[in-house]
This record gives C-alpha cells, structure tokens and sequence, in this order.
C-alpha cells in the first residue's frame, strides 16, 4: 500500500449530497480535507428525484443554508421549477420545493468542490479503514493508496454492496451503471457494526418527445419564484413546468400480471423499503379499491428530453414496465429511456452514534446520509454538514456541536436516529417535530445564522445583514406594541370594512395583527410606515404576534424538559443490577447506551419511572467519582 | 422529571385516621398556599411565616367553598423535606376531605406526584444520601396493599380500555390532520371539518360521562354499601362492631335496641365499604320510634349495593325471616347465619338466591373473617362493579387528565371553527393525546406515521 504524502485533517469518503456538504464544512473552517469518490462524474448526482425540498425537507436546506452549507443556493441556481407548498395550512408548514435541472446541480456543485481552498477532490473507492493500534489513522483505497487522516466520514450512500433489481434479474452496482463498493461494509462489521439492509427504488426515465403532453395537467412554477438561501436575492433560471398523468385499471391489471416476477414478491428482497415511498406495485397490492394512482411527470433538465414519472418507482420486469407505462393516458406511445429498479443496500444502524454523529465505537469516525438508514437529498446534506462541522471542530480540538429537537429539523432527525435506530429507510415529516411551529422555513437564520458565523462557515458581509435583519425584527415589534390606534373617520371606516368593527380607540397595532382575519396587507391601509418595511421584516413580526400564544406554550415545554435534556449519562455508566429497572429496560439502555436522560427518555419502552431510577444513580454515580 | 414544577400528594394513608395532610413542594408551594388557605390574623406573615404552625380554614379555589378547617405550615427552602419550599396542610381525616383538599392544590396549580417524587427531589437537591434514596425504586415497584392494587388494577383495566377507543379515536384524527399537512402533493382527502367535529365532540361526550363517574360515582366517592337487615336480636349491632373492630351500636339482649341507622365505612382490605346497621325489623311492634327506623330501613335496601341478610342459627326459620327476603326485593342478598356457637336449629335452604352464605359467631368471633372475605371477592370480582360500561375514574390525577383533555379537545373544535390552519388545529390534538398518554403511555410519532401509511397512499 502505497502511503500517500499529504496528512489530511479530515477525510470524507463519498461524493453525494452529504459528502459534499461534510467536505465544505471543514475545508472552510481551515481543515486539510480530501474528497474521495469513485467516480469524479458521479459528484452531487440526483440519483432519483430532480426536486429539492418539499414539506420538512425544504427546512432542512433553509437551516443548512443558515450553517453555511451549500445546498439551497445550488438549488437557487439551477432550479427550474420553484414551488411553495401548503401556504394555507400554517406558518410553519409552509415549503419551498423547487425542480433542478439535474445536470447543472452536478456540474455546478462539482465547481463549487473543486475550486474550494483547503479541499483536495480525488478520485478513488474506499475498501477499508486503516486503523492502527486501535485508533483510526485513515483509509485504504482498491488502487492502492493509503491516505492519512485525523477524521474520517462516511457517506456511502447505496453504494456498499449495492445490489440492482429489475424483475428476477439483479446485478451488483451502487446506482444504474455504476459499480458497487466492496469491502468496505465487511470491514466494518468487522469493526463491531451492526450492518444492516434496506432497499430503495427509483422509476423509469421516458422520453418527452414521445409523451402527449397536450393530454396531460400542467403545473407551472410560482410567479414569484422564492429562493431556498437567505442570501439569494432572485431567481434567474428559466422556469418549466411539471406534468400530472394518472394510472387506471388497466395499469393495475397489468402490474398484477408480473407481480410472480415481482423480486419484492417472490422474497428475493431482503432489505426493508420506505413506507413512504413505496413502489407503483406496492401501491396496487395495497390499495387494491383505489381505482388511480398519480404521477408527476418532472422534467430532468433543460438540455434534456429525459422526464421522471415520480411515484412510479418499480422493480417489476422490463416488459411490465413498458406496458404499464404505456397504459396510462398521455403516454400510450412512450418510449423508456432508462428502466425503472429496485437497489439494496447496507447500512449502519445510527444507535451506534452520538448525536453529534461520531461513531461510538471508533473514535474520530463519523457516518452521514444514506448509511445512516436515511433517505432522501436533504436529510443527508444537514448530516453530511453536521458530520463536517464535528470533525474539524474534534481536528481544532473544541466541543463539538449538537443541535437539540426544539432549534433545528437537522437536530429532530439526528435524535430520531441516534436514540430510535432505523427499521426502515428514515425520511423527514414536519410531523416529527413536536416543536414544530418553532422550527420554521422563514426562522431558519434567526435559529441558526449565530451557529454558522461563530463556526466561520457564514461569511462577514451576511451576517452583518441578517444581524440587521434582526434589529429590524426588534424594532418593528417594538413599534407595533406601543403604536395606538386613534380611530380616525379613515381608521373607523377600515375597521368597518374588515369585520372588526368593535376595535376601540387606543388598540395596539399588535392587538389588531392578532385578529385572525387581520395581516399586514390589510394594516398598511392604514399604517403607512409598515407599507415600507421589507417583506420578511413584515412576515416575521406578524407570524411572531399572530401565534405568541402558541409559541410561548412550545417555549414552556423546551423549558420544562430542558434539565432532562442536560443531564449526561456517564460513557462508564454501568446498567446492570440498578434496583427497580427491569431486565428488559436495562437491556434496552445497554444496547442504545442514551448520551443523555433526554434521549434515554424517548427509546421505546423506557418509562419515566425508570428515567427517574437512572437519573437518580447517574446523579450518585458522578458524586462518588468526585469522592474517589 | 420536571423538577421545576410544584407537585402534591396526600402525605397519610388513605382512609382511617384522625388528620389527613396534603403536602405541597415546588416554587409555588407558598402561593398555592395562600390560595387555599385562610388565617385569621394579619401578623406572622398572616399564616405564612416559616416553620410556624397556623390554624385557619381551607377553601377550594375553584369556588371558595369551605373544605374543612385546620392547620397549615410553611417549610421555607432549603429548611424542608425536600429543600424545596414545602407546605402541608393538616386537616381531619378520612377520603373525602383529604382528597377534595388534594383536589384544591391541583387546582391551584400544583402537579400530581409520580410515586417517590418527594423522595427523589430530596436527593436531587442533595438532602439525602443514596441509601435513603435506593428505597425510591422499592416506593415505585411495590405497592404496599397488595388487595387494594388488585382491585385497583381491575378497575383501571376497564377505564384504560376505554381510554384507549378514546386514544384510538384521537390519533385518527390526529393522522388526518398530519396527512393533509405534510402530503400536500399526494391525494390525501382533505380535512372534512364536519366529520372531524362530530368525532371530537363525541370524545367529549364520552369524557364528560367519564369524569361524571368520579364526581359521582358511588362506589368511589363513599365506597360500596352493605346493609344489614335482619330481625330484631338477630345480632346486627354485635355483627357490625365485630366488622369494624368497634362499639359504636348499642348492643343489648332487649329487642330494638338499634333505633336509628348507624353507619360506619371499613376498610376490607383496602376497598371502603360503608356498613349501614338498620333498625331491627319486625311485623308487629308498638314503638312509633322504632317505626320510623324501620321505615328508613326499607328506604335504604334499595340503594344498598350489598345486603348482609342475617337470621339467627340458633331457632328455626321463621315466616318473617322469609318476609325479608321479598323486602329485599332486587338488591343482592348475602346470607348470614348468625349465633353459630349455639347448636344450628335453622334451615338455610329456603334461601335459594342468595350469593353466598356464612356462619359466624360474634361471641365465639367465629366466621367474621370469613365473612369479610366473601364480601371482598363479591365487590371485587361482582360484574355489577366491574362490568364493560363501569369503567370508572377512582383517582384525582385520573380526573386531572380527563379534564385537561377535554380542555384541550374544546380549544381544538374552537380553532376549528375559526377556521385556524391546520398546524395549530394539530397542536391542540396533540395536547390531548399527551395529556391522555400519562395513563395509556405516550404516542410517539411512529405511531402516527403508521396509521397515516396504512389509511392513505402516500408515495411521490
């Protein structure tokens, strides 16, 4: 093995969305960090989706973007297609998802990569850790070269003894027409790791000329594109809209008729998919009264005629798979450029991680994205970030960094990781934040931007623009809490013409923004200063009045669980014969060995009694380690 | 494990005895107390000074109205139990006071203690050493009348089970409102306001009929009732100071002695059980005081859940024996044999329906135990008490929840029909569902996600 002469500070193995991220994040806090991938063409690929973002997703990329990652403006700049969802159903529900043109995202990422200081990107595929007396030293790669690191991250997304499937037929490969990795998932196992495996699927690719989109729904873009960074001012790509095409009784039949050649029917799939996301044949045998199922149909680029029918995800054989395509309306001549299939995988189950995503087992390891047990872009960007972040804070020898479940998706879905483990591929909803109206699209900056800037990952000149952002904010609720309504002939009349007739004279401006039928659109009628102020300045002072209420509770709460949250469980701390744990229990917090009460608190089957019980022996354990 | 709430618990055992204390311990304890209670007097921090003992009145702070009167004291921090502020009120004993007492803490803001919780603040804030504290876990594992857990748990079978259609329904809901949230793009129905508000409102229903059975649910307020009913000298009184280890009734040889109804509750172990000693009753008697006791006799077979119907072994059956037994009409009657030390001249077997039947000597205290037993396994194990539709709230920390959930689910039909978006519609759900959690156990979010996953066809 040849050892090579640069000393790395950090190593990320993978080039995928949370490789990318893991590699900036170090390179710009001043580490040495080399990027290894197997392929230098294989850098930021969409290996499914072409879309970014989505409900809980999106907030991921706002909050990276707030770190100082890279992803949301990579999307503000090859997006062709911006889209906000659910502006109806709440303030923290909303989501920006926006259509990339998959090539440029590649291409433009890879730029970004290649022309970052302090990163050196290489090719070269990862067979083995190198480890030395015990301790991780670096990593070996298949053409022979050792390179020498202090940390070390993993984001090897389905490549780790990626096993194709279409129909009966499978073959290994990490992703369509490329190799797997091999050798380094038994490497890791042997190093104690609980490997497990979870399969993942992706649809067809059809040729647009041969689509009848006359036939079809379109669905255009937003008139107003709105960005994913808070540093982007506009949207300049070209917009292109999406298609709707549905399924029908035909398509079912015919899906039914290859279910015996099903991999996922017959057993030879061994892995575990998303619920989530399950395939179209999965969709029919589930929901058999459902008499249509819909598909977007989403272009794949500008310079492309290559469209993905999302929700058709499919690992039937290759003859179903034209037929029922081409059984849908507005498809019935369509031809398949690239057939749909099924991909296990191996993956590493993250109980054996600390929240800050270094490995409990091998010290200065660190594992992000798809190893993980997760799927999808932005769950691994936020952990590819998170890894980075760590593993040049643990190079410069400082505390690493954890966000907890009420500041940051990223930190709902690491605890979900770190504490629960994954059964199946794991994939952010804004249902599991129970803090969720806190953790908001348009907040992001406020939670996060302090984090990235005292990390050196948010550059001077925004900071000193959201710092004025933020005085803003202060000034205009300052503002609308003292300002009192005089009740004018005008003012009377616009009380009137909005259903709030029994406003009185001296009401507060925030009083009157609390009233439900009452925004900023309506108050700047009568309240001109607001009609100057900037449009995020108004979004954040109303979302901030109108649901105070609210928002104090979800404070009480993060208050009340906060000392719970706090307490560190002890690495040493030994389960075994705590009086009133049950066996059951005390096998349970060996195997997830919590970080800390919070987390030991929310596995499965841990009840509070038992969370008091070990609260009360940690409390002890650290009082007799003072004593001796 | 919120350790900067204030909590309360009743500090005596339940039942007997002549002062109950409820304690009280947090940051708020002093301000709770001063809710509840009244001194007389302005100095002396009108009641409030530490460490001091005070006499004044207790006042529910839901509506003023009186509790009881007694004493009070305030354990300034760190000078306390738990080095918490503490107070505790002293008041008389017995079930009724001391947990309408409790009642007024929780409602003056104070939580319901988890078991052992005063004793892990003590050692939390370093009060006590780690031995004193390892008995934390004995206090949480064991339960020191294992009877009264028994038929508690049975009990509380009943209420979980339909606390649980109540969690079911909740969920459902819930999973509605957080399909149509975060699938936007799939083609979730959405949220059908008029469906969604028959369904809660049916919750509340249900919830109201629940927190109903505590406010007035015989059994737990007063226990269960037995009556005895028998003849004059049939050994009533003797029966009832031989169940309740006392002397209350006047016991003499002299026939209708017994002249007003005389109650007094037990504790068969652990289930209150009131026992009523009704006037001797007799088809020919020429007392006009009597009569009015055999009057309320008759009045109060029927609302009896028990009758001990006694006869005396020692002579034959009589025709007026056999009358009580139409008297006693549909209340289910248990046969005893009284005077069994004497030779048994009596023929039981006329006396078909009866649950059960005994021979017990008050003289010879033969048959008493016994007697206890069978009244126990009737109430505890008798479908009249523990049938589907008796699920009953017998704890305060119960009702606590039920209304808070029932609190949360009415905000959440108001929000509704203001038409507020539907994230804040879920907090409120959630609210409920982890108020109601503290009996069932928690909803985690898997358990959302999975029902969403089996009812709609999610998948882009």
């Amino acid at each position: 093995m040849h050892c090579y002469e640069t000393k790395y500070d950090v190593i990320v193995v993978g080039a995928g969305h949370a490789g990318c991220e893991a590699a900036l994040a170090p390179a710009r806090m001043g580490c040495l960090t080399l990027l290894l991938n197997m392929s230098l063409d294989g850098m930021a690929v969409m290996s499914c989706n072409p879309s970014i973002g989505g409900l809980a997703k999106g907030h991921l990329v706002r909050e990276i973007d707030a770190l100082g990652g890279e992803m949301a403006k990579n999307i503000d700049a090859t997006g062709i297609q911006f889209r906000v969802l659910n502006t109806r159903k709440g303030p923290a529900v909303r989501a920006g998802r926006a259509q990339a043109d998959k090539q440029l995202y590649r291409l433009r990422m890879k730029n970004i990569l290649e022309h970052q200081d302090n990163l050196h990107v290489k090719q070269g595929e990862v067979t083995a850790l190198y480890i030395e007396k015990d301790e991780l030293r670096g990593v070996d790669t298949r053409s022979g070269i050792r390179f020498i690191g202090k940390t070390v991250i993993l984001t090897t997304g389905t490549f780790m003894r990626g096993l194709i499937h279409i129909g009966l037929i499978n073959y290994p490969g990490g992703r369509a027409g490329e190799l797997p990795s091999a050798g380094l998932s038994d490497n890791l196992k042997g190093l104690g790791f609980d490997v497990g495996r979870l399969k993942t699927g992706t649809p067809a690719r059809l040729d647009g000329r041969t689509i009848d989109f006359k036939r079809l729904e379109a669905q255009y873009s937003d008139e107003n594109p709105v960005p994913f960074s808070f540093s982007t001012k506009r949207i300049t790509m070209p917009q292109t809209p999406c298609y709707i095409a549905y399924t029908n009784s035909r398509t079912h039949e015919i899906i039914r008729s290859g279910l015996d050649r099903s991999p996922l029917y017959s057993g030879v799939i061994e892995g575990i998919g998303p619920r989530y996301c399950p395939s179209i044949e999965d969709k029919v045998v589930r929901f058999p009264d459902k008499e249509r199922h819909q598909t977007f149909i989403e272009p794949e680029g500008l310079e492309t005629v290559e469209y993905y029918p999302s929700g058709m995800s499919s690992s039937l054989p290759i003859d179903i798979q034209i037929a029922f395509y081409r059984s849908m309306e507005g498809l019935e001549k369509v031809e398949m450029m690239r057939p749909a299939y099924g991909i296990e995988y191996d993956y590493v189950n993250p109980i054996q991680l600390h929240a800050t995503l270094e490995t409990k087992l091998l010290k200065n390891l660190f594992h992000a994205g798809q190893i993980n047990g997760t799927s999808g872009y932005e769950e691994a960007a936020g952990q590819g970030l998170l890894a980075g972040i760590n593993a040049a804070l643990r190079v410069k020898g400082k505390e690493p960094v954890q966000f907890g479940r009420h500041e940051s998706y990223i930190g709902v879905m690491i605890d979900d990781l770190v504490t629960l483990g994954v059964k199946e591929p794991y994939r952010m909803f804004t249902s599991r934040a129970e803090h969720r109206l806190l953790l908001r699209e348009d907040n992001a900056d406020i939670r996060l931007r302090d984090v990235g800037y005292s990390l050196g990952l948010v550059d001077e000149a925004t900071y000193i623009d959201f710092c004025k952002k933020k005085e803003e904010i202060e000034k205009e609720l300052g503002r609308v809490k003292t300002t009192r309504i005089g009740l004018t002939p005008e003012e009377k009349e616009w009380c009137s013409n909005h259903n709030c007739a029994d406003i009185q004279k001296g009401t507060t401006l925030d009083q009157i923004l609390r009233r439900p039928e009452i925004g900023y659109e309506q108050l700047e009628e009568i309240d001109y200063i607001s009609k100057k102020l900037p449009k995020e300045i108004r979004e954040q002072v109303e979302i901030q009045i109108k649901y105070q209420g609210y928002i104090n509770r979800q404070l009480e709460q993060i208050e009340r669980m906060r000392k719970q949250e706090e307490v560190r469980i002890p690495e040493e701390f030994n389960y075994n014969n705590i009086p009133g744990l049950t066996l059951e229990v005390q096998e349970k917090l060996k195997k997830y060995k919590p970080d800390t009460l919070g987390q030991a608190a929310r596995i499965e089957g841990i009840t509070p009694a038992a969370v008091a019980i070990v609260a009360v022996m940690v409390k002890s354990f650290g009082e007799k380690k003072v004593e001796s | 494990m919120y350790i900067l709430d204030t909590i309360t618990a009743i500090a005596t055992p339940l039942g007997a005895g002549g002062i109950g204390i409820v304690r009280v311990s947090g940051s708020d304890a002093e301000s709770i107390g001063k809710l509840i209670f009244n001194n007389s007097k302005k100095i002396n921090g009108g009641g409030f000074e530490s460490h001091r003992l005070f006499y004044g009145r207790f006042h529910h702070p839901s509506d003023g109205s009186l509790i009881d009167e007694g004493m009070c004291v305030l354990m300034r921090a760190p000078r306390s139990y738990t080095r918490e502020d503490v107070i505790e009120f002293h008041c008389h004993g017995g079930y009724l006071i001391v947990s309408r007492l409790l009642d007024a803490c929780v409602s003056a803001g104070a939580r319901l203690a988890e078991p052992g919780e005063f004793t892990r603040r003590a050692f939390l804030n370093g009060r006590i050493d780690l031995a004193q504290a390892e008995s934390i876990s004995d206090i949480i594992s064991t339960s020191t009348d294992k009877a009264l857990a028994l038929a508690q748990s049975q009990r509380e079978g009943y209420l979980s089970r339909s606390i649980a259609r109540l969690r079911t329904l909740l969920i459902e809901t819930l999973a509605l409102v957080e399909a149509y949230i975060d699938f936007p793009e799939d083609e979730v129905d959405p949220l059908v306001t008029e469906t969604v508000f028959k369904k809660i409102s049916a919750v509340r229903v249900t919830l109201q009929k629940l927190v109903d059975t505590f406010n007035t649910g015989k059994v737990l307020r007063d226990g269960v009732s037995v009556l005895l009913l028998g003849l004059p000298n049939v050994g009533k009184s003797s029966l009832l100071n031989a169940l309740t280890g006392t002397d209350r009734s006047i016991v003499s040889h002299i026939p209708g002695t017994t002249r007003d109804l005389i109650e007094e509750t037990v504790s068969l172990n652990g289930l209150p059980v009131k026992i009523i000693d009704a006037a001797g009753i007799r088809s020919h008697n020429y007392d006009c005081i009597e009569q009015e006791g055999v009057r309320r006799a008759l009045d109060k077979v029927a609302a009896a859940d028990l009758i001990l119907l006694l006869i005396d072994g020692s002579r034959p059956v009589s025709d007026e024996d056999i009358e009580l037994v139409s008297m006693v009409g549909k209340t289910p009657y248990l046969l005893v044999v009284t005077k069994s030390d004497l030779p048994l001249l009596s023929d039981t077997s006329r006396f078909t329906n009866s649950v059960a039947s005994c021979y017990v000597s008050t003289k010879a205290s033969v048959g008493i135990d016994h007697l206890t037993i069978l009244i126990y396994d009737y109430f505890v194990s008798s479908s009249v008490l523990l049938s589907d539709g008796a699920a009953v709230v017998s704890s305060v920390r119960h009702r606590d929840v039920l209304l808070r959930v029932s609190s949360s689910l009415e905000l959440f039909l108001k929000n509704m029909q203001m038409d507020l978006p539907a994230e804040l519609l879920s907090l409120d759900l959630r609210e409920a569902i982890s108020a109601l959690g503290e009996i069932t156990g928690e909803t985690t979010t898997d358990d959302i996600l999975d029902l969403i996953f089996s009812s709609f066809c999610i998948g882009k």
